[in-house]
């Protein structure tokens, strides 16, 4: 098994907060306590009508990018339920070969040792 | 015998119940309650104590594709509230506001109250007892049987102007006897992959913001589905929301001159010849006259009315003019407009026009099992009755087969007692002290002249405290079977029961059919509700029980559906009009003595209608925006939904917020000729300098409840504060969404 990893299109995450409650409510996590936080990076205007505004969801150290419900061949919780389909879970390898092929993308690099 | 029809189901791996990992599974949909207005595919996670751990969306369903909001993710936290009601209650009318109630069995309570409703029917007519619904959910058409089977014309939704849906909906009949709704291929279980859909080229925002609000079963997220795959987009808001950031144009509007900014685009698609003429010349009636009355909205007045330059209207126009295939995606925001009707004929006008009807991709007349609009049980509604119905002789455009009372009309006739009182009032899924309702203590005086009210919900409510003198307690759709059949694109969706109803609450429809068997036997035949869902379901060719294992069930559907004369009762060509036309010029308006062509008219008050009193309120204010944690009043008391919103926001521009001497987190009150509400700031550029935005439905169910210790802050938070009662000449609209106040520092401690 490779390093696993979570890729983001950042372009086109809505901000719903999905991705945030799936995982509190897998994880048992308070809701002061996040696996994966969704950072707003905007708005603001930095050319006429043209604007800066996107979210970005990131995961934490709480994230174990849903192990338990991996092992029982599921997507994890915050991939499953992304209202706007952002976010994807697989191999760091095979995660970076589409993170070329399209610009506003981020890859995290969630479990190295794997 | 209902005829039957083929619908195609989606194929499922496994039954509709299954056990996977420990715990048992139910698929099915989600609906109300807690509420929304769309009904995504869910599955309900139970453990063996038959307790509901866990929700996910379930990827099966073509709906959703296994996507979910928080507020479905976090049902089982509102399950669970220690909040709920669990347990009828009744209270002395004397004692309405004050936190007193006794429990009571189901059966004294629905023999007491149906008794009351009998007596009231024997002495002063079925007229006499309303029948109130909260904003469009699987409940409505069980309401509107409850009333129209007890012969009563009065069903009630409480806000002014019945601003939300209907008056879109009675619009787009009037002038082209059908409803329409974008096509993002919802109809077909392969969704984008059907060979029949085309992607739209183009969609046009206009008066809301889909992501979060979901209105008119459109499920938000495909409009990003559709700009993903390359869809372009125009956005028409006084806010900059997400999606206008990734518009082609955006066009902040001033709120409520829509009518004016759709009339300046009809003239400029005519002017530069941009418009469809086969359809126009096909299937629309009335094409001189509209472009005439466009001539009247020239876009440098228009640029001036909308505060939108004169260079973005005419390339919104030119693009929906150019688009092989454009949707308007409308919502609420037309509704809540004074002219709400002339306003939503000139914005339909430009995508009818254009062509944009009936084609992949473009408008298309929503599939419909029940008859939505009409309600359901209108065959027990006799013509003497109907005739009654408060607002008619007002506003005649109602009796033209809409449903609801004129509500500015019904509140005087709670304060007169004319033309007949109302004795009894029955309240399900509604709140309209806080939510629907404007001017919340004019609402609350006009109802204490009620003699006797019954609120049914899941929490105690401000509307419920304040008035009820019955409490029923309804349970979530965790707890119940029922149908999914609503608003937009219907289709046959089962809501499974995945865990008993918790204390003794029961399903809005199981209170329904045991309340209706009490007062009206004759329209209420069934044994169970089950036995009801399969009558609904008759023309599916399934019944209820079977159709929880096939669902979704998705009806036939055409495009092009006027040529075809799908369209007509007649079957002839064309569209369900007098003159088998789309009416540009609307003939039914005209025998009403309303305009037959769309205008626009200047907002009172405004900056332009009412410029002294701008003066001294000298900011533009909207509200009604949705929030992603809460369902207007709802969702309040769930802990980890409100702390993704926990207070009342006002979005001002920083600008603004400077030139008050407030910052962002300050408590400020916003205040006009009406009243007042307390809000706290978030500076945000989405607002232009003279417009801010604010929430709507707020109280705190962890505040005082009484009414005399501020009803859950209700007085302090409620914008309802700053709206009168003031419909449009249809009796349709109102001006929810423009209005004007100041802001000023609330002080310390607030």
């Amino acid at each position: 098994m490779g390093a696993k990893g979570l890729l983001v299109d950042y372009e086109w995450c809505s901000g719903c907060h999905t991705c945030e409650v799936a995982c509190q409510l897998e994880h048992g996590y308070p809701s002061d306590q996040w696996g994966i936080k969704v950072h707003e990076v905007g708005p603001w205007e930095y050319a006429p009508k043209t604007w800066q505004y996107s979210y970005l969801p990131a995961p934490t150290d709480q994230c174990d990018l849903c192990a338990d419900r991996i092992a029982k061949g599921h997507e994890p919780t915050c991939v499953k339920h992304c209202q706007a389909q952002v976010l994807k879970y697989g191999d760091l390898e095979s995660l970076a070969k589409e993170l070329a092929c399209k610009p506003k993308q981020t890859l995290f690099c969630c479990d190295a040792s794997a | 015998m209902v005829e039957k029809r083929d619908y195609t189901t989606v194929e499922h791996e496994k039954p509709y119940r299954y056990d996977e990992d420990g715990l048992h599974v139910t698929r099915g949909c989600g609906w109300s309650a807690p509420g929304c207005h769309l009904g995504c595919g869910v599955l309900l996670y139970t453990d063996t104590h038959g307790k509901l751990v866990k929700v996910e969306g379930d990827p099966e369903n073509p709906f959703n594709q296994g996507r979910l909001c928080v507020r479905c993710l976090d049902l089982p936290e509102v399950v669970y509230s220690p909040d709920r009601i669990l347990h009828p209650m009744k209270r002395d009318p004397e004692n309405r506001g004050k936190n007193r109630w006794e429990q009571v069995g189901w059966d004294e309570a629905l023999d007491e109250i149906a008794q009351i409703m009998l007596d009231a029917k024997e002495e002063y007519g079925p007229e006499s007892v309303a029948f109130y619904s909260g904003t469009g959910r699987d409940i409505g058409q069980y309401i509107t049987r409850l009333c129209w089977g007890f012969n009563s014309p009065n069903f009630v939704f409480m806000m002014s102007g019945q601003s939300c849906y209907s008056p879109r909906v009675a619009g787009c009949f009037s002038t082209s006897g059908s409803f329409w709704v974008g096509d993002y291929a919802q109809q077909f279980p392969d969704r984008y992959d059907n060979p029949q859909w085309q992607q739209p080229e183009l969609i046009v925002i206009w008066g809301n913001n889909p992501v979060v609000s979901n209105s008119d079963g459109l499920y938000g997220h495909w409009v990003v589905d559709c700009m993903k795959r390359g869809t372009a987009a125009i956005v028409v808001d006084p806010r900059l929301t997400w999606l206008a950031s990734r518009a082609e144009l955006f066009l902040q509007i001033r709120p409520g001159t829509d009518g004016a900014l759709a009339l300046g685009m009809v003239n400029y698609l005519v002017e530069n010849d941009l418009y469809d003429h086969e359809f126009v010349d096909l299937w629309c009636y009335g094409f001189d006259e509209l472009a005439k009355r466009a001539q009247d909205y020239p876009l440098d007045e228009v640029a001036e009315i909308t505060e939108i330059p004169v260079e973005e209207i005419a390339a919104a126009a030119r693009r929906i003019g150019e688009a092989e295939r454009a949707i308007l995606q409308w919502g609420v925001a037309i509704d809540q407009i004074k002219e709400t009707i002339p306003t939503a004929q000139a914005v339909l006008a430009l995508f009818e026009i254009t062509g944009n009807i009936g084609k992949p991709g473009t408008m298309q007349q929503p599939a419909s099992i029940l008859n939505y609009a009409a309600g359901w049980g209108s065959e027990f509604l006799t013509p003497e009755q109907e005739a009654k119905r408060i607002g008619q002789e007002e506003h005649p455009l109602i009796k033209m087969g809409f449903q609801e009372c004129v509500t500015d009309d019904y509140i005087r006739c709670l304060e007169t007692g004319k033309p007949y009182p109302i004795k009894v009032a029955w309240m399900q899924t509604t709140n309209p002290l806080t939510c629907t309702g404007v001017d919340a203590k004019r609402t609350l005086a006009a109802h204490l002249n009620i003699d006797t009210i019954v609120c049914v919900d899941l929490f105690m409510t401000p509307t419920a405290m304040a008035l009820a003198d019955y409490f029923l307690p309804a349970c979530t759709y965790a707890e119940r079977n029922g149908l999914r059949i609503g608003d937009g694109a219907q289709r046959a969706e089962t809501i499974n029961k995945a865990i008993e109803p918790l204390g003794e609450s029961k399903s809005d429809m199981q209170i329904a059919l045991e309340i209706g068997k009490r007062i009206s036997p004759e329209a209420w035949p069934w044994e169970t509700v089950e036995d009801m869902y399969s009558d609904i379901l008759e023309e599916t060719g399934h019944s209820f029980e079977e159709m929880q294992e096939l669902a979704p069930g998705y009806p036939p559907f055409d495009y092009r559906m006027h040529e075809k004369g799908l369209l007509r009762t007649d079957g002839n060509p064309g569209f369900q009009t007098a003159t088998g036309r789309i009416e540009l010029w609307c003939t039914m308006y005209n025998s009403l003595g309303l305009d037959p062509l769309p205008s626009y008219e200047e907002p009172v008050p405004s900056p332009r209608s009412t410029p002294e009193l701008f003066e001294e309120y000298p900011l533009v204010l909207t509200t009604g925006a949705r929030v992603w944690s809460m369902f207007h009043s709802e969702h309040r008391q769930i802990p980890r939904l409100r702390a993704l919103h926990p207070e009342p926001l006002v979005y001002v521009n920083p600008v603004t917020a400077a030139r008050h001497g407030v910052k962002d987190g300050d408590w400020v009150w916003l205040e006009n000729q009406h009243g007042r509400c307390k809000r706290q700031v978030r500076e945000t550029p989405i607002v232009n300098e003279h417009t801010i935005n604010t929430d709507h439905a707020w109280w705190r169910p962890e505040a005082p409840c009484e009414l005399d210790d501020g009803l859950y802050d209700l007085w302090d938070l409620t914008v309802e504060n700053l709206l009168p009662y003031d419909c449009g000449a249809s009796g349709f609209g109102a001006n929810y969404k423009n209005t004007i106040c100041k802001l000023y520092p609330a002080g310390e401690g607030a």
